[in-house]
């Protein structure tokens, strides 16, 4: 059986984001230092507390075909936008790889919101003869996975893991083992969200975990800045083609990085709340960074999940430097995408590995005043612009309501 | 009361909404499934557009015996 030794290397990337309707145009704004987030002009958020969003670039149903576009649901839409640009930077149907050995993995935080509440809309309306018979495979939270793997015609397996916003890191980890344990020969994972619509943007408010400077929208995503006061809302996906290094060269496949290690905990702690020192959050980078088989020192770079909430970055900030050490070049790209919940760990990671493969780690934008915390402090947080630097280890850490820590380990290629 | 040619004509403008059907290939001998490729869930999306566009209503027990346009013509011809 194979193990963590298993070379596993990433081939393929695809992205659709609030700062672009692909991967090199999301990656160019980013660096550009770009912000995905606007004010929502809509009626109904007049009531609203938070009103801003990261909408996406480019409209998924420009970019799909009308027909199939009315039968995915928008969560669905976007991850099959970002799997099948993942799959053709991989050249994935001329890989020749059998079908029966081809998975996915795509997690979502939410699934198929707006067809659950759409629907509910038209069972209200006129009831329940007019509700659509696609409602239930637009909904359901495995539909995501399911249009990818249909996309791609994948017979291998298709799986989505749930854990709210570390949904996109997990099915990541879960398309590592699927390799190690050689269950599949190419799998194609991710994450994807869209679920901006009064009712999840109530529910968070009433969390009070959004960000209420909605006169400023370019400047609310600020992590670990002492002014921040929580997210902004963002939808999305991002994928990523998984293969085992032998095969991925012997067939000429181009190769972006290594997938070097995975780590993943539970806080036990609270259902919402992170711990306050992450300790748990801590403990899977440190478990990532021993499955990759390097040391503390290796990580030059951590893209962290700092969302911009004023308990979860400095939990975060005291897990990073714990787990890793002051010596780390630390980003949070939220500041520019906003926070795309179960995506956001696929879409980190592919800005991770493209920090590694371009050497050059992305600025935090708004950081103007970090945070008095000590850990906060004592992190290199690189901020004002992208810093250009020698790297060959980068970590992605993501963690979700319900106490779920996931990070990631990849290494140049 | 509409003809058996409006009633395709309007059958072709549903099919294409639905499911992607160029109006031209909507002729009374195609098949639903076998020629032009739709399947059950948007059969029962078309029923519910029939309706509301010529007022006949097809019920689930006749749903499975329309299998071509034809049959569908036949059915709203009757009906309506």
């Amino acid at each position: 059986m194979s193990t963590s030794s298993t070379d596993v290397v990433v081939t393929g990337l695809g992205a659709t984001t609030p700062l672009g309707g692909d991967v090199a145009s999301t990656w160019d704004a980013l660096l550009a230092g770009r912000s995905g987030v606007s004010r929502i002009t809509d009626d109904w958020v007049q009531e609203f507390p938070a009103q801003l969003v990261a909408r996406l670039a480019v409209d998924p149903a420009d970019q799909i075909d009308r027909v199939r576009a009315r039968r995915l649901d928008r969560s669905q839409q976007v991850a099959v936008v970002a799997a099948e640009e993942a799959w053709r930077d991989a050249k994935g149907a001329e890989s020749g790889v059998d079908p029966l050995r081809i998975a996915v993995v795509i997690g979502t935080g939410i699934g198929g919101a707006l067809t659950l509440l759409g629907q509910d809309d038209v069972l209200e309306a006129k009831g329940p003869k007019r509700v659509s018979p696609f409602t239930i495979p637009m909904l359901m939270p495995n539909g995501p996975a399911a249009a990818v793997g249909l996309a791609v015609g994948a017979q291998g397996g298709v799986h989505a893991p749930v854990s709210a916003c570390a949904s996109g890191a997990e099915a990541i980890r879960w398309g590592l083992d699927l390799l190690r344990f050689d269950r599949a020969d190419i799998v194609i994972v991710g994450g994807t969200e869209a679920c901006v619509h009064p009712l999840p943007m109530a529910g968070f408010a009433a969390m009070r975990a959004m960000s209420t400077r909605n006169d400023e929208p370019h400047r609310a995503s600020r992590p670990f800045d002492k002014g921040r006061d929580g997210f902004v809302l963002g939808e999305g996906a991002a994928c990523l083609v998984l293969e085992r290094g032998d095969a991925a060269r012997a067939r000429g496949a181009r190769i972006h990085a290594r997938l070097a290690g995975a780590g993943a905990t539970s806080d036990g702690y609270d259902l919402v709340a992170p711990h306050p020192e992450g300790e748990g959050a801590g403990r899977a980078i440190t478990a990532a960074i021993r499955d990759a088989g390097l040391t503390a020192a290796d990580i030059g770079h951590v893209n962290a999940h700092a969302t911009s909430t004023p308990v979860g970055d400095t939990a975060e900030a005291a897990a990073i430097l714990g787990a890793v050490g002051d010596h780390t070049l630390v980003t949070a790209t939220k500041s520019q995408t906003g926070h795309l919940l179960g995506a956001a760990g696929a879409l980190e990671s592919v800005f991770t590995i493209l920090a590694l493969r371009e050497q050059v780690v992305p600025a935090t934008a708004n950081l103007d005043d970090p945070d008095d915390d000590a850990a906060v402090q004592a992190l290199d947080i690189v901020r004002r612009e992208a810093r250009r630097t020698p790297l060959t280890a980068a970590l992605n850490d993501s963690f979700g309501f319900g106490g779920h820590n996931m990070a990631l380990v990849f290494t140049t290629a | 009361m509409s003809t058996r040619d409006e009633i395709q004509a309007g059958l072709a403008e549903i099919l294409e909404e639905v499911a992607g059907v160029t109006p031209a290939d909507a002729t009374p001998e195609k098949s639903f499934t076998d020629d032009l490729d739709v399947d059950s869930l948007s059969m029962v999306e078309i029923a519910t557009a029939v309706e509301d566009k010529f007022g006949v209503a097809i019920p689930d027990d006749e749903l499975g015996g329309i299998k071509t346009v034809g049959d569908a013509i036949s059915f709203i011809e009757k009906n309506q």
